[in-house]
């Protein structure tokens, strides 16, 4: 680990500090929204829906069973929202309640506001609800067939013609291959608290990376002014995505549940519920042709991308635009088309998920490399050092020129310390030797373009308050979900002061301190939040320079803030002390700070502009074992280089890498989401929906951050963005999943589908086979 | 006369429990009653372990810490045991060697699975030896992270779990153990009246004759199958009789041909018997659950519940066991087998109780492997459990046993490829295509979110080849990628 060697101060940016509250964590003394002590005649609200149909009218709903359960105060439905019934991000389409008919199997009819949450639970499965149901459409294939209509317009764009060039190819590859999506599993479920205010208020305490939208959805859906509702969040036990969007709902059933009944509400989902009732990462088909010459190198690339969005739009514009993004990871593409079609299904809104549709567009990028290996007889590797970014071969399919392009040295870097080329033999040898079991190796390189493609969305607030003692009171519009996102800010916010970062107390994020906040989401935390404090801090040092520099009379040149302490001229005075004379001669020491993102555009029409201020780059090898009868699949190492710039703290950059690392490979692995005929989602709980667990991380698992001179363009302290990048390093197991695979018969390119499951293993085994 | 509440043990007092409440999980006691929400609730079903509390209790005089899913723990399980939960390990300001292992090494992130991972470290720490690397995986199976990426808790376990346990639990040993004994002292419990009630007998007697008097009550063990009908099928439980306090029930014996198991003994009482007969026994026991549902669940549980997917019966059918059930005074014997009639039906008369399983060891000539395909290797349900005996006299087999799980609608063996196994010459692997055959003829598996039925099919021919594979030693290589046998090349 490249911790910074120079002697630091508690507080600098850099330092490998704790997460901040890693000792209330380990004490269970962290409290997440159910943790907090009721108020009294707190009411409990659990949603109800039709156990049959996911699709249809709704014919009836006979409540009266749930009305007259023991301990029931009141049962909503969609008659009782004053306002607008809907819990979308922008483009409409998700009742909070329904109303009138059902579009997925799961979607919540009423909900049940009772005394406790167990006779709202057990109330809620009373009703009778009956739908005129009709086949639903379920997976991309049910879409295609029946020619639903989709829940947004295609899109796509490219560069030259190429059909044309396809046709002139010398070699040329068709594919066409499935992709799975993901639930979130963030251990704390989803759970939101609202408490009626004087008037018409109320105070929502909601677990989402995005408390303007839930302000905004409660507000519209019970017809007050924004500045009425008060959202607040101080951590979440997990969010990856799946609190952005679809906390809301929650969030908006607790605040009707307290507007309808005066009582403070709380919704808080059971796992099996929460799994049935949000959305998840979308699947895909994906089409490709390529064309290539003989050492391997790209010349044409056509591909389509077919994404089950689920039954409304939530962020699936976003999603899918950033599929094409990424459709060419960190390789040129001379010739390209790219299409993406978002099709409706009769299955939940899918919604972000770290990565945000980046990982199925590299997913497709990667298989592509090894497929035209397999075709060319080389190394894939070879075949992605030919088609990398490099001079003169460094725009993107959507124009963006690629400045800061470093995924060359991370490869060669990683290549070498992996010891790939040995290994390669070794797996080689091994497969020779070995008849039931096969190895595979793998490297595969990530870069990830960083910034809101929504351009308006990078910009970030915050909050800072000096007090008298010199203690310190940091706001911003970004929230916690474990990323260690209020440790880093509260670094910067110390390092402006020169304080210890422990003098710096970080605060639950509210729309009543920032406002008009962007979700924390795109990887856009530390980059956004940290600027903005930064900048809100320096505005009240500078007061403070200011200040001293009038009352000590000397230039401003000579005063510093270090180590606690202010150095003016040749005096020394605490921090405190400062503060404290400050206040007395009337300097405010408050002040907010604003951050816009520089740079970024993006012309989504024609297609053109620069999306991203910079790229994160990183590279995982990765050895695997297959079992060729059972399709069983062990990871046998696992080597990772990843850049995060100068890093604002290694520790936390580290988890975020690793954590991400096993996130992406439980996508493409054990992680299968399961519906049947009729739209019943049959995954929803832990023991059918499988997350990696501590067995399944190699034992042999090294991971490196890349030694960065820092980022190349301005960001916080030089840093680069850390929350979604490595996930995308996941995609080395399945490529060496597929290269293991691959070795059963040289020359033909193995059908796997992700996630590559025993079963989904075994049939491309099979597929092997004469 | 019973006594009529429940006594544990909680931060060095006996509580006792007098509540009629025979549904009440531990994590509910824990977060509405006691108001301790250190304790989180993730899955409420056993699976992702936020829940997980410590339990202590009284094994051949020593006292132990297993870990325990608290959401699907029904009190009753509690009976003369000691609770531990997050809330009671930090000191003062000082923080308990996992949890300070945990903030230094960056075990957390979000923080909401933390809880349940310093409550398995604990039990860890307590286990008074160093563990390996695979031992540590092995006791976090049972608990989900979903950010970490688990490295720095394992160097957390690492680090902390030396092996040399000195804190405040270990210093209380004497007063803890004389407490529980005290509890133990006070023999039966009764809750209730004769229309509700948690029954906590001690004698073996007393069980039988409850559950002969009550033929409607659920007799629960380790709950974890039972705390599901209450947590996710909300189903309404008025009688609970608990056979955890029964010692005898609990005992695991060696008889002249092999061994005899209580029926309440837990999978992991049971664990290191069950793997001297045969360390692939031992590999589907290390599978089962997690270490938390290993710590409550019992063989005798995994039978009566008579689910198609439990991982023992296959085995312990292979093996030859035999079941015996017991009413008020009778017993009966019936090999294992015979005992699943169908799905969701069992050879037990209301008010009879699966009392004690007998299971053979191998012979000479015996050869015994076990498989389990499942998506994730721990803490999953196979979609195909393959247990498989022969007997050879060197070359040609004798005998077979072939045992499924997740192939039928119950536990099964493999009629016709038993059969045609007769057929087999070991040293001529073609003459092995018509036992591997005959399994389509024994089962027509269904496919569901575990694996489709082609899928079950093939890879239950796969195993029966795989058997008979390494038996043979026919192929080149390594057999197995999961476990220790099939290692070597």
């Amino acid at each position: 680990m490249a911790a910074k060697a120079q002697k630091q101060f508690a507080g600098d940016v850099g330092q490998a500090l704790a997460h901040d509250s890693a000792v209330l964590h380990v004490r269970g003394a962290a409290p997440y929204i159910d943790d907090l002590r009721e108020p009294e005649d707190l009411v409990h609200v659990a949603p109800g829906y039709a156990r049959e149909g996911a699709k249809g009218r709704i014919r009836s709903v006979d409540l009266s069973a749930v009305k007259t359960f023991p301990g029931v105060v009141a049962v909503l439905t969609a008659s009782d929202i004053p306002g607008l019934n809907d819990a979308s991000p922008s483009i409409g389409g998700d009742p909070i309640l329904a109303d009138g008919e059902i579009i997925f199997h799961g979607q919540v009819v009423f909900a049940v506001v009772a005394e406790t949450r167990e006779a709202a639970r057990r109330a809620a499965r009373l009703a009778k609800i009956e739908v005129a149901a009709a086949p639903p459409a379920v997976t991309v294939d049910d879409a295609l067939a029946m020619q639903t209509e989709d829940v947004l317009p295609s899109y796509g764009y490219g560069r030259g013609d190429a059909a044309k060039a396809l046709k002139v190819a010398k070699y040329k590859l068709k594919e066409s291959f499935f992709i799975g999506g993901q639930e979130h599993f963030y251990l704390e479920g989803q759970v939101a608290a609202a408490y009626p205010e004087e008037g018409d208020c109320l105070l929502v305490l909601s677990s989402t990376q995005h408390p303007t939208e839930v302000q905004h959805i409660i507000a519209k859906m019970l017809k007050v002014a924004n500045a009425k509702i008060t959202c607040e969040c101080r951590r979440m036990g997990g969010g990856f995505g799946g609190k952005e969007s679809q906390a809301a709902q929650w969030a908006a059933l607790a605040a009707l549940a307290a507007h309808v009944t005066g009582r403070p509400a709380k919704c808080r989902l059971d796992r099996d519920d929460d799994m049935i009732m949000t959305g998840k990462r979308h699947d895909f088909r994906v089409n490709y042709e390529a064309g290539f010459d003989r050492t391997g190198r790209l010349k044409a690339v056509d591909v389509e991308f077919l994404s089950r969005c689920g039954c409304s739009a939530d962020l699936s514009l976003g999603v899918n635009d950033r599929t094409l993004f990424h459709a060419d990871n960190a390789y040129f593409y001379p010739v390209v088309n790219i299409a993406s079609r978002r099709l409706f299904t009769n299955t939940v809104s899918n919604t972000a998920f770290r990565g945000f549709g980046g990982p199925q567009g590299m997913l497709f990028a990667e298989r592509m490399m090894e497929a035209i290996a397999i075709e060319r007889k080389m190394d894939a590797l070879d075949v992605r050092k030919r088609n990398l970014y490099a001079k003169g071969r460094d725009v993107t399919p959507y124009g963006m020129k690629v400045e800061d392009n470093i995924a060359s040295e991370v490869i060669r870097t990683l290549e070498a310390s992996s010891d790939y080329r040995k290994r390669r033999k070794a797996v080689e040898l091994f497969n020779a030797r070995n008849t039931i079991l096969k190895k595979g190796l793998a490297l595969t390189p990530v870069k990830f373009g960083i910034s809101f493609t929504l351009t308006h969305l990078n910009q970030a607030g915050a909050l800072v308050h000096v007090y008298t003692d010199g203690s310190v009171h940091l706001n911003h519009g970004g929230t916690e979900m474990g990323q260690g996102l209020y440790i880093k800010v509260a670094q910067v916010v110390a390092q402006e002061f020169g304080i210890g970062a422990d003098m710096v107390r970080i605060t639950a994020t509210t729309t009543g301190k920032v406002p008009n906040t962007s979700p924390t989401a795109a990887s856009s935390g530390s980059d956004l939040n940290g600027m903005a404090a930064k900048q809100a801090a320096a505005t009240i040092k500078q007061r403070m320079v200011d200040f001293a520099a009038k009352e000590w009379k000397k230039p401003k040149s000579r005063i510093r803030f270090e180590g606690g302490n202010v150095i003016i001229g040749n005096e020394s005075i605490t921090f405190a002390e400062l503060a404290k004379k400050c206040h007395l001669a009337r300097v405010s020491l408050s002040s907010t700070g604003f951050y816009a993102t520089p740079k970024v555009h993006w012309d989504r029409a024609n297609a053109k502009g620069r999306p991203f201020l910079y790229f994160a780059y990183g590279a995982a090898c990765a050895e695997v074992t297959i079992d060729t009868w059972t399709g069983e699949m062990k990871v046998d190492r696992v080597d990772i280089l990843h850049d995060v710039g100068s890093s604002l703290n290694p520790a936390i950059d580290l988890g975020q890498i690793e954590g991400a690392f096993v996130q992406g490979m439980g996508w493409l692995t054990t992680e299968e989401l399961v519906f049947d005929k009729e739209g019943r989602f049959l995954t929803h709980a832990p023991s059918t929906y499988k997350i990696p667990c501590a067995s399944d991380v190699p034992e042999d698992f090294y991971v490196v951050l890349y030694e960065s001179k820092g980022n190349r363009e301005n960001t916080i302290y030089r840093s680069k963005a850390v929350g979604e990048p490595p996930l995308m390093l996941g995609i080395s197991v399945w490529a060496a999943i597929f290269n293991a695979v691959a070795s059963l018969k040289p020359g033909r390119i193995p059908k796997l589908d992700a996630p590559a499951t025993p079963e989904a293993i075994l049939k491309a085994v099979q597929g092997m086979q004469p | 006369m019973p006594a009529n509440a429940i006594r544990f043990l909680r931060r060095g007092q006996i509580v006792e429990y007098g509540d009629v409440a025979p549904m009440r999980t531990v994590l509910d006691y824990l977060r509405l009653e006691e108001k301790s929400r250190g304790t989180k609730e993730g899955c409420n079903e056993g699976d992702c372990g936020a829940c997980t509390v410590a339990i202590g209790s009284i094994r051949d005089g020593r006292l132990v810490y297993e870990p325990a899913n608290a959401c699907i723990l029904l009190m009753g399980h509690l009976h003369g045991k000691e609770l531990v939960t997050v809330d009671d390990l930090a000191h003062g300001g000082t923080l308990h060697p996992v949890q300070q292992a945990m903030v230094e090494l960056h075990g957390s992130q979000c923080g909401f699975c933390t809880p349940g991972f310093v409550m398995s470290l604990f039990t860890l720490y307590h286990q008074g030896r160093k563990p390996s690397r695979a031992e540590i995986n092995d006791h976090l199976a049972g608990n989900l992270c979903r950010c970490t990426g688990y490295r720095p808790i394992i160097d957390a376990a690492e680090k902390s779990c030396t092996g040399k346990p000195l804190d405040r639990w270990v210093l209380a040993t004497s007063d803890t153990l004389e407490k529980l004994g005290r509890i133990a002292m006070g023999g039966d419990v009764f809750v209730g009246n004769s229309d509700g009630f948690i029954a906590v007998p001690r004698k073996p007697d007393t069980l039988a004759r409850l559950a002969d008097d009550h033929p409607d009550a659920v007799i629960v063990a380790g709950a974890t199958d039972v705390g599901l009908w209450i947590t996710k099928q909300m189903r309404d439980i008025s009688k609970v009789i608990h056979v955890g306090s029964v010692t005898e029930l609990h005992e695991i014996s060696a008889t002249p041909e092999g061994l005899s198991i209580g029926a309440a003994a837990t999978y992991a009482e049971a664990e290191e018997a069950l793997a001297a007969i045969d360390p692939d026994v031992g590999e589907v026991l290390r599978r089962i659950g997690s270490k938390q549902v290993r710590s409550s669940g019992t063989i005798g549980g995994n039978i009566a519940n008579g689910s198609p997917i439990g991982d023992t019966p296959p085995v312990l059918i292979a093996l030859g066991a035999t079941i015996t059930l017991r009413q008020r005074d009778d017993e009966r014997v019936l090999p294992l087998e015979d005992f699943f009639i169908a799905y969701g039906k069992q050879d037990r008369l209301p008010g009879e109780l699966v009392w004690r399983i007998d299971v053979p060891r191998l012979k000479g000539n015996e050869h015994f492997r076990a498989y389990k395909i499942s998506k994730r290797f721990d803490q999953d349900i196979s979609a195909v459990m393959g247990a498989f005996k022969f007997a050879t006299d060197g070359r040609y087999v004798t005998e077979a046993c072939i045992a499924f799980g997740g192939m039928a609608a119950t536990p099964k063996c493999a009629s016709h490829a038993e059969a045609a196994a007769m057929a087999i010459d070991l040293d001529r692997p073609e003459s092995w295509s018509e036992a591997i055959a005959a399994i389509g003829q024994d089962f027509a598996p269904i496919s569901d979110m575990r694996a489709t039925a082609s899928y079950r099919l093939d890879v239950a021919k796969a195993l029966l080849r795989k058997a008979l594979t390494e038996i043979a030693g026919t192929v080149r290589g390594e057999t197995r990628v999961v476990g220790t046998r099939g290692k070597a090349a």
